[in-house]
Order: C-alpha cells, then sequence, then structure tokens
C-alpha cells in the first residue's frame, strides 16, 4: 500500500543513568497520522527530539523517504521536511501571527513585505480550516489558537512530516476536534502526521496506525481498526511484568484517619481549576497510592496538602484538625512530611550544603537556633547522624547537594522528612529517575515508615510501584479522583483504563 | 564560525580562586595601563607609584582615601544586601540622599539641647529609618505587585535628588539657612552635632568609617549565623524551596529592601555628620556615591566585608586620580586607568564561575 515516510530502526539513545531508547523500531506511512502511545518516561519524547535533530541517535539508523538521514540540528530536520509542533509554545507575544510564522525562517527577506506574508499565512490557514487572524498579537489569543500559530509555522516552512507532542493537553474538547479536522485535511494531502499522546480515547479517534512505546523499547505497532482501548492499556502499562507485593509487617488496615480531604478545590499556577472535590483519606500506617498520568492535578494535590498552595473549597484535616490552608509552616508543624516531584530545585536548596538542607524544616526550632541565630554546631551534628543513619553518600555535610547523585539525593530529602516525626507523608515519583538499588533503599523507607505508623500518599504514574507498595489505590484524571479500590483487587489493566479517562464500570 | 574556545561552568569553584583572580584581574589591567601609557609618552612605573603614593601610602592620602571610601562602604553594603537576595535595588543614590535629610533634621532640631552621644545616635536611627523608608516603597511594590524594582528604585533616585533640589533651592524649609540669600545653602548643624574623628596610628578615621566596618560586621553576622541570612541564602538559590519550607518571601523582600536602604541612609546621614555639616543638596548628588556602591558591590562579590576593602581601594584610587591631574596628565587619562581596572576587574568575576575550554578538543567528543 502505501510508502514509508520515517522509518527509525534500532535507535539507542543513552543518558547518564538511563537508558531513554532502547532498540526503538518505528515506521511512518504517508498520509497516514500515526499515533506514538506510552506513559510518561517511556521513551516519546526521546524519539521525538531525536527524529527533529535535537538529540543525536547513540545506535541505529533514521530514514525519511526511503534514504538514510542524519541531522545535526533541528533546523537541518525541518530543512529535510519534519516539523514539531511542541507541548509548550515557542511563540513571541508581543508579534503578531505572521510575524511569528516567518520568523526564524531562513527565506525571510531582510525587509520583510508585511502584506505579502499575511495573505500567504491567511491563506495557508484557510486551507487547512485553522481559524486564526494573521494580524492578531499572540498574547490576544486562546492556548488554541496559538497552537494552530506553531502548526502554521511549520507548515509554512514546507513541513512534510508533522509532530505533535501531547497537542490536547491544552484544549477543549471543541479545540480538539478543531484539531483534528485539521490534522485529517493535512493527510488528505499526503502529509504525515505523528501524534504523542497517552489518552486512549483520542488516539482510538484521531489516528490510522498506533506504535506503542514502553520503558524505551517498542511493544507493537497495531492499526487502530484491529485493537481496543483496552487492549492498548494493556500494551501501555505492560501485563506481563511481575512484581512482588512489599512485605509489611503491620499491613496497614487502621480505622484512625490521620489525613483528610474533603471537596477540595484548587487551581494551578495559571488560575485554571485543577483539583475537582477531591475526597480521600489516609489511615495510621496505610499507604494510599494515587496513580494517574503526569498533569492530572497530582502536583496540585501534593502541593495543596504540604501547604504551598491554596485550596479554593474543601477541608483539609490532619487527624481530624483542619490545617492552615496555603501555609507551609503550618502543615509542617501539623505533621505533614512532602517529598516533592522536583527534589532538588522545591525539596532542597541545590546550592546550599547537605547539612543546610537537613536544617531546612526544623532551623526555627529552639533545638537549632536561639534570639535568631541559628546553632551551627548542632545543625553539623544533627546533619552528621542524619548521614550515618540514612546511609547517604557525600565527602562531608558541606558539600553542596547538587554535587550528589540522584539516589543520595534522595535519601537526604527523605532523611529530612522522616526526622520531622510526621504523621503524614506525602510523597510524589520518590524513585523517578533512581537507579535499581535506590529505588529499593526508597522504596524500604517508604514501608518502614507506613509500619511505624506514618499515613502516606504515594502519588506516582509508575504502576508497578503503586501496586508493589499501596494498601489502597485511588486513580487521578482530570483533577478528579474517578476510582478507590483495594489494591489486592486491582489490575494493570484496570487502573491503565482508569488512567486513560475510561470510567469504573467500562474498565471493569 | 565557531568561536575556538568557550565558557564552561564551573562545578565547583575553588577557594583560592576567591584571592588570584581579583588580583590577575588587577594585573592585567596595570599591563594594559601601561600600554596605553607608553602611547602617550609617560613613564608607567612612575605613574603606578604615584598612584600608590598618593592613594594609600603616604599619611595625609589615608586619611582621604578613607574619607572617600565612607560614602561607597555604605552604598556597597547597600546594593549588595539586596542583590543577595535577588533584589537589584539601584535605588543606594536616592536612599543616601533622603537618609542625609533625615540626619539634618535631627541635627537641626535637637542639635542644640540634647546630649552629644544621643544627638549622634539619634542623628544615625534617622538616617537609617528614612533610607529604609524610602527603600521598602521599592520592596513592597515589588514584592505585592511584582514591579521591576530596577525601574522604581531608578526612578526613586530622581525624586530623591528633586526633594534635595526643592528642600534647599526651592523653598523656605526647615533645612535651609535663611540667611543664605544670593547663593541658597543648608542651614549649618551646630558645632556639638559634628561627629568625632579618632587618630589610629596617625590617620584620623572618621565616626563614619568606624560606623561602616561595625556594620559590615553586624551584616556578616547575619548572613553566616542568622535565621534572616539562612533565609535569604534559601529564597536566592531556590524560591520554589523556600515556598516549599513557608519561608515568607514577600516579607523578607520588603525587610531586606528596608535594610538595604538604611545602610545607604547611614551613609547619608555620615555626609552631613562627617564632613558637610549641612544638608549640602549639590555635594550629595555631585558624586554618585549610590551608582559606584553597585560597581563596589559587585567587585565586592556581595560581601559586606569586601565591600569595605574594595571602597578603600576605590576611595584611594579617586584621590590619587584627582593628584595626578594636571597640565602634564589629562583627566581623561585618569578615567581612563579607572576605567581599565574596573572593566578588568568585572570581566574576571566571570572566571569564578566559569571557566575557558578549548572548542577544538571537545568537538571531537561531540561528534565521536
Amino acid at each position: 500500500m502505501a510508502e514509508s515516510a520515517v522509518r527509525m530502526t534500532g535507535v539507542v539513545k543513552r543518558f547518564p543513568g538511563v537508558v531513554a531508547n532502547d532498540g526503538v523500531n518505528f515506521e511512518v506511512m504517508k498520509g497516514e497520522v500515526h499515533a506514538l502511545l506510552g506513559e510518561n518516561g517511556a521513551g516519546k519524547s526521546t524519539l521525538s527530539n531525536i527524529l527533529t535533530g535535537l538529540y543525536r541517535p547513540d545506535e541505529g539508523t533514521i530514514e525519511l523517504d526511503g534514504s538514510t538521514v542524519s541531522f545535526g540540528s533541528p533546523r537541518s530536520a525541518l530543512d529535510a521536511g519534519i516539523g514539531m509542533v511542541h507541548q509548550h509554545f515557542r511563540l513571541v507575544e508581543p508579534f503578531t501571527v505572521a510575524e511569528n510564522v516567518i520568523l526564524g525562517n531562513p527565506e525571510t527577506p531582510f525587509v520583510i513585505d508585511t502584506g505579502s506574508t499575511v495573505e500567504r499565512v491567511a491563506e495557508l490557514a484557510k486551507r487547512y480550516d485553522m481559524a486564526v487572524d494573521p494580524n492578531a498579537k499572540i498574547w490576544q489569543l486562546s492556548v488554541g489558537e496559538q497552537q494552530r500559530v506553531e502548526i502554521l509555522k511549520v507548515l509554512y516552512r514546507g513541513a512534510r512530516v508533522l509532530i505533535l507532542d501531547e497537542p490536547t493537553a491544552v484544549l477543549t474538547p471543541i479545540e480538539a476536534e478543531a484539531l483534528f479536522k485539521t490534522l485529517r485535511a493535512m493527510t488528505a494531502e499526503g502529509r504525515t502526521v505523528i501524534f504523542i499522546s497517552h489518552k486512549l480515547d483520542e488516539v482510538m479517534s484521531v489516528s490510522d496506525r498506533i506504535t506503542v512505546l514502553r520503558s524505551g523499547r517498542t511493544v507493537g505497532t497495531v492499526a487502530t481498526k484491529d485493537t481496543s482501548t483496552r487492549e492498548l492499556a494493556g500494551m501501555m502499562v505492560g501485563r506481563s511484568v511481575e512484581f512482588s507485593r512489599a512485605v509489611r509487617r503491620n499491613p496497614g488496615v487502621s480505622s484512625d484517619v490521620v489525613l483528610s480531604l474533603t471537596d477540595v478545590n484548587c487551581n494551578d499556577d495559571r488560575g485554571r481549576q485543577a483539583l475537582h472535590g477531591v475526597n480521600v483519606t489516609v489511615g495510621r500506617g496505610e499507604i494510599v497510592g494515587v496513580a494517574g498520568v503526569a498533569g492530572n492535578g497530582q502536583r496540585e494535590l501534593a502541593e495543596v496538602i504540604a501547604g504551598m498552595r491554596s485550596s479554593t473549597g474543601g477541608r483539609i484535616a490532619i487527624e481530624d484538625k483542619p490545617v492552615l490552608n496555603g501555609r507551609a509552616r503550618a502543615a509542617i508543624a501539623g505533621g505533614v512530611a512532602h517529598v516533592p516531584e522536583d527534589r532538588l530545585h522545591t525539596g532542597l536548596a541545590a546550592g546550599h550544603s547537605v547539612e543546610d538542607n537537613m536544617a531546612l524544616k526544623n532551623y526555627r526550632t529552639p533545638l537549632l537556633s536561639r534570639f535568631g541565630l541559628l546553632k551551627r554546631n548542632i545543625i553539623t551534628t544533627q546533619a552528621d547522624d542524619l548521614v550515618m543513619k540514612y546511609d547517604v553518600k557525600t565527602p562531608d555535610t558541606g558539600t553542596p547537594v547538587r554535587l550528589l547523585s540522584g539516589g543520595n539525593v534522595q535519601k537526604v530529602l527523605l532523611a529530612r522528612e522522616f526526622s520531622t516525626n510526621p504523621k503524614v507523608l506525602v510523597a510524589a515519583s520518590p524513585t523517578r529517575g533512581l537507579d535499581v538499588g535506590a529505588i529499593e533503599t526508597v522504596r524500604e523507607r517508604l514501608v518502614e515508615a507506613a509500619d511505624n505508623g506514618v499515613g502516606i500518599l504515594l502519588i506516582s504514574e509508575d504502576l508497578e510501584e503503586i501496586m508493589s507498595l499501596a494498601d489502597r489505590i485511588v486513580v487521578m484524571y482530570e483533577g478528579r479522583l474517578v476510582a478507590d479500590m483495594p489494591a489486592t483487587g486491582a489490575t494493570r489493566e484496570q487502573l491503565g483504563l482508569l488512567m486513560g479517562g475510561a470510567t469504573l464500570e467500562a474498565s471493569r | 564560525m565557531k568561536s575556538p574556545v568557550r565558557l564552561e561552568r564551573r562545578l565547583e569553584q575553588p577557594r583560592w580562586l576567591n584571592w588570584a583572580i581579583p588580583v590577575i584581574s588587577l594585573l592585567g589591567a596595570l599591563v594594559v595601563g601601561a600600554v596605553v601609557l607608553l602611547a602617550t609618552g609617560k613613564n608607567p612605573l612612575d605613574v603606578y607609584w604615584r598612584i600608590l603614593d598618593r592613594g594609600f601610602l603616604s599619611q595625609r592620602a589615608i586619611t582621604g582615601t578613607l574619607r572617600t571610601a565612607t560614602p561607597l562602604a555604605f552604598t556597597g553594603m547597600c546594593a549588595a544586601a539586596a542583590f543577595r537576595l535577588g533584589v537589584i535595588n539601584i535605588g543606594g543614590e536616592g536612599q543616601l540622599y533622603v537618609g542625609a535629610v533625615g540626619a539634618a533634621l535631627v541635627g537641626l532640631w535637637i542639635g542644640g539641647s540634647a546630649p552629644v552621644g544621643i544627638t549622634i545616635i539619634v542623628m544615625v536611627l534617622a538616617g537609617m529609618l528614612f533610607g529604609a523608608m524610602y527603600a521598602s516603597i521599592v520592596g513592597i511594590l515589588r514584592s505585592q505587585f511584582n514591579t521591576n524594582e530596577i525601574i522604581t528604585s531608578l526612578m526613586m533616585n530622581y525624586i530623591a535628588g528633586i526633594i534635595l533640589n526643592y528642600l534647599i533651592f526651592n523653598s523656605r524649609s526647615y533645612w535651609r539657612d535663611p540667611r543664605s540669600i544670593g547663593f541658597p545653602s543648608g542651614k549649618p548643624l551646630e558645632k556639638r552635632t559634628h561627629w568625632p574623628t579618632y587618630e589610629i596610628f596617625g590617620t584620623s578615621v572618621s565616626f563614619g568609617f568606624l560606623l561602616a566596618v561595625a556594620a559590615a560586621i553586624v551584616l556578616w553576622v547575619i548572613y553566616k549565623r542568622s535565621r534572616l541570612g539562612f533565609e535569604i541564602g534559601i529564597i536566592a538559590d531556590s524560591p520554589r524551596a523556600a515556598r516549599y519550607v513557608g519561608i515568607r518571601t514577600k516579607w523578607t523582600i520588603v525587610a531586606v529592601t528596608a535594610m538595604s536602604g538604611a545602610l545607604a541612609g547611614i551613609g547619608g546621614a555620615s555626609q552631613v555628620g562627617d564632613f558637610a555639616h549641612y544638608l549640602d543638596a549639590k555635594g550629595l548628588q555631585l558624586n554618585n556615591f549610590g551608582y559606584t556602591g553597585i560597581v563596589v558591590a559587585a567587585l565586592a562579590r556581595l560581601n559586606p566585608l569586601g565591600a569595605i576593602v574594595v571602597a578603600v581601594l576605590l576611595g584611594g584610587l579617586t584621590n590619587a586620580g584627582y593628584s595626578l591631574q594636571g597640565p602634564d596628565f589629562p583627566s581623561g587619562l585618569v578615567g581612563t586607568l579607572q576605567g581599565l581596572i574596573l572593566f578588568t576587574a568585572v570581566a574576571g568575576e566571570i572566571l569564578t564561575k566559569y571557566r575557558l575550554r578549548s572548542n577544538r578538543n571537545t568537538a571531537k567528543a561531540v561528534a565521536a
């Protein structure tokens, strides 16, 4: 049938400590919408960055229209006809649509003929059914319109292969529909679209074929009409991997509730509602896993509990005592420990020493300071003790944490958080990016804390982690908790479907 | 297209660089300066010796140098204090004027009656308070409305200048000498309000300079040992970490900006109490103390004790410049030498954080 537009064979890309792509094979035909599906960290972004010339593959070949190519930069990929629409727009806000479209185009003459540019952009927009005014300034546009400008940019450069990185993440359902129509118009002309996503429904509705990646490898390529969301979920999360449940001394079934959220709402950094009436409780010594694809409100959930973010409604209580809204110090004093997603720059001050970071949560206590002056020698002893107890590998406690390895950074953070004797621990992706040994250590520490009565809310995209550690699992999708079930009854397929937006009934 | 060398961020900053780089920068400036001097037919060694002698060696020279250094030390610490938090307060100039207004007010008001010691202390406090209040406007605008403090603090320098002119030249204010008819000037302060000077090893050291040294030590303790200093460090290193532990970032920004303004304010008070003994609207605006303070802060790497050292060096350089200047030595050449030294010092600064790497070796590594 169709001829190949892009063929990537045996692509390997290593980063320090991680193999992001491990022999990926990926072939896209001319004129199709091809979805690249996978969880976060499956290697989708790395693969598309290789294809657009941002990274060089360590091994493997890339063929474009049947001939082998090698891109030194995004510009050379664009010259060859491969354009990328990034999830985060790269637009100049005070400039007009037309100006942004011609920006960075080597064919743009020194003196710009505004009239003809506007005309050409308008014509291009019309051809693909994209409603956007070429004379409008970017800051006046909605997010959906800004995305159209990004698409126009690559089309204007003559891209025949368009890569869209999670394009619907920022769109309303109506805008998404319009985008799908545009994509159809482009493929009808023989252009090729690579659609990166982790949402099962939209992949089913927009694509012709689907390639699934998992842990840096190709799981397989299927035709959309021959598959189902259930099968895709299985391919995405992997059904065959055996995992062992962590050994718990005190399996956490306790009637004492240490953390309870009642109808909690809050907004994200851009002021859009991120949590919609979240209800969840964590018992003493219980590990509750929060499954979900990143960006569905998990970060906001963690921050609102830790007092870093104000809730816009609802009630958060520790041992039934309400916590002052949006006050991190109150949350800390109330017994909330927090291992944030971004350890090095949120959980720690990377340029500061190990001992300063160990004191970050208790430097104000009488133990470490008096009359506004710090007791530096006690700060050092405290750090020495914790370094010993948690086996942190560091030359000395004066070393800046940014010089430590990822596993040791996480150990510093955990050591400090547990040293505050918390009642509740909110841990966001606590093992992401760590090597196997460090993952093991971190998980042991979490289980040990739960055994000692700490209630743990474990937020993770790693289903294996959640299923092996949690007593109870809740699933987050678009700021809502869509399911709450005991961990023993849950299956990967079911969780995968729920994470992709299926309802609980449909997932059974 | 590729340049043969590139800058690479240093992972670690060895301690010896902290003194080696300024010294090497200074030597570099002297070498380049020597070329300029030779080209204009001067003997560089002779000129450098004269700078050293007039600026630092002779007994009278040090007295003058410390006098010039005093306001620079204060404005340097003012800039450094704010910069440490990432608040670019370039309003030291205006905060110094306002501090002088405050000190002069107190001196005129209670100078005739209150005990000498109390008068002087209250003058210092008034300088601090006026400078702090003036600067906190900038801090509040920044923390509450996210206003760009570079612009607001700069604008407020002009406002402070206009206030000075108004008080002395355009009104019959409390600060103006009613007897000055032809050329308006500030009302002189009572003799007993004049700040003392101390003879130390044959050099007269002003009370203001001693205050600067004391302030530097206090600041150093704040940065090294206090909770506030710890919090300032965390906010500067990672604002998100500060939010994570619940540090009141907005409050800290206002407090530090006020502290920064208070330092410049003492500088202004010292101009009144140590030297002018009246509100000298013209003299205060003549020297760009506030702007030079930014240079002092940068050269001192935001270290308060370093600010004292740099202020003394700059003070000596300035005074030596005055004495070099003459029919055989144009002022432009003096400026060139001073500019060269500042330029290389600032340029050398980058080498403490980055190192030069040849691109030739690494090109291969990238290709491999």
